[in-house]
């Protein structure tokens, strides 16, 4: 096991991630921000706490559950059973600039359903997508726009965040793979 | 991905009744249902998790809210629906349940929802064909997603079952909903009482986890729920009580008997129902009726008993 960050980096991290959506959104566009669960979702609150600070304004968060919209429902090798849980978002995404916030990029299919389930809320300004980790490994057509640390782990390793809201430390790991 | 938590898995391909089911099965339908439930508040309301599927509601008895109900649901998880009643069906021309579910088998038929007469039809269309079966009424014995919707829509008002004290009122006798209810609630943790003459109650049930009470009057003011039943005029062959009047008198939630009840108590009914007669017009359409609610959360629960078996059937096909 390799610690790759550590709480303060991935502190250092949310709050230039959100210095560098604020550059790149035009001051009268309206953005919101929206996690895919479960440590996107707290990723996602993080940040909006920074952009809301930072704006001077309010910047709403939601939380997507992308369960029914994973490629892998009806395949036999999806090893474990996903779990239904609920998508909360209280506003309208139409016309937005809708920041999607993952724990880590690898093959692109979360974000793929992400997008997906998106769509059917409403018809967003632009969808962007940010992530702590960025890792090698893609298997669609899908990059980040927003990326906390790169890196080039092989295939067989386990990229694996941890955050104090649901794991009582912030802290992202490689382990090997089984 | 992600580290293996300990996670409840879902292996049942049939939804057969709640009385073979664990609370935490119970629990587990039920958590999954509140994540279904904004699918009927997008702007696209269909998710695509039984796309293509298809789903054949075989109905042997006549039913519109719950045809309909399976049917809404099946369509927002973008899964084809075939609907099969026994008029339209070659079932009046004498085929048995077994061939006519081969029959629909041969057409590559992935769940079953069927409502029937006999009790424990569900249960032998389960054990001869390889396609999911979910109960939608067997007979007196269970009506599965009812009492599913009924224990959600408390548990959504009410945070949690444990501890409530539920009445379902009426006729007992010839209600699936009562026993499926029954069971849901008693494992989630409550305590149910069963309310009505004696010729509306059960032969068995001083077997059944419930009291028993012919007194509405008795009760009203000690309980969290009331269930009021439909009396079923089509299912009553001899006459269980002497007039109309003289039930509504004794068992009919009246405006009068609502004020000796709690203030918060929750109202239920399954539907259709016969106003006036178990149930006043201002009771059912009161500030305490969920009556509306439970036909809209009996959408996400079908939907999460939909997604479920056929998670499971996806797993155990391998």
């Amino acid at each position: 096991m390799k610690v790759l960050l550590n709480d303060k980096q991935i502190e250092r991290i949310v709050k230039k991630l959100a210095e560098r959506v604020i550059e790149d959104t035009p001051a009268q566009t309206e953005i919101a921000v929206i996690g895919i669960r479960s440590r996107g979702e707290i990723l996602a609150q993080r940040l909006c706490a920074e952009l809301s600070q930072k704006m001077g304004r309010e910047v709403p968060c939601g939380t997507l559950d992308i369960t029914l919209y994973r490629d892998d429902l009806n395949s036999p090798s999806g090893n474990s059973q996903p779990r239904v849980r609920t998508t909360e978002i209280g506003f309208d995404i139409d016309d937005k600039i809708i920041i999607l916030v993952d724990d880590v990029l690898y093959t692109g299919r979360s974000a793929r359903a992400a997008m997906d389930a998106l769509i059917d809320l409403g018809r967003p300004k632009a969808i962007r997508l940010a992530v702590l980790v960025d890792r090698q490994g893609r298997e669609f057509p899908i990059q980040s726009d927003y990326a906390g640390y790169k890196t080039d782990v092989s295939q067989n390793q386990l990229v694996q965040v941890f955050l104090t809201e649901s794991d009582g430390k912030d802290e992202v790991v490689i382990e090997k793979g089984e | 991905m992600r580290k293996k938590t300990e996670q409840f898995v879902w292996t049942r391909k049939h939804l057969l009744g709640l009385r073979q089911l664990t609370a935490d099965e119970l629990t587990h339908i039920l958590d999954t249902a509140a994540g279904f439930e904004q699918i009927g508040k997008q702007t696209v309301k269909k998710a695509p998790a039984l796309r293509g599927k298809l789903v054949v509601n075989l109905f042997f008895e006549d039913s519109t809210r719950t045809r309909n109900s399976f049917t809404l649901a099946a369509s927002r998880l973008s899964a084809d629906v075939i609907n099969f009643t026994k008029k339209e069906s070659s079932v009046s021309k004498g085929e048995t349940l077994l061939d006519t579910a081969r029959n629909l088998e041969a057409m590559g038929i992935d769940i079953v929802v069927i409502r029937h007469s006999a009790a424990g039809a569900a249960t032998l269309l389960s054990r001869n064909i390889t396609a999911c079966v979910v109960n939608a009424g067997d007979g007196y014995c269970e009506h599965p997603t009812q009492g599913l919707l009924d224990v959600y829509t408390i548990r959504k008002l009410r945070g949690s079952l444990k501890g409530l004290k539920i009445a379902i009122v009426g006729d007992i006798a010839h209600s699936r909903v009562a026993r499926s209810d029954m069971w849901a609630m008693t494992k989630l943790g409550a305590e149910v009482i069963f309310v009505g003459p004696p010729t509306l109650m059960p032969a068995d049930v001083g077997r059944l986890p419930v009291s028993v009470s012919t007194s509405l009057d008795e009760i009203i003011e000690k309980v969290d729920v009331i269930n009021m039943l439909r009396i079923q005029f089509e299912r009553q062959s001899s006459n269980p009580f002497p007039s109309v009047r003289e039930y509504s008198h004794y068992f009919g939630l009246t405006v009068d008997r609502m004020k000796k009840a709690k203030p918060n108590i929750i109202v239920m009914h399954p539907g259709p129902i016969n106003r006036g007669l178990e149930m006043e017009s201002e009771v059912a359409d009161g500030a305490n009726s969920a009556i509306l609610q439970q036909v809209s959360n009996g959408v996400a629960v079908r939907m999460a008993v939909l997604f479920l078996v056929s998670q499971a059937a996806a797993q155990t096909n391998v």
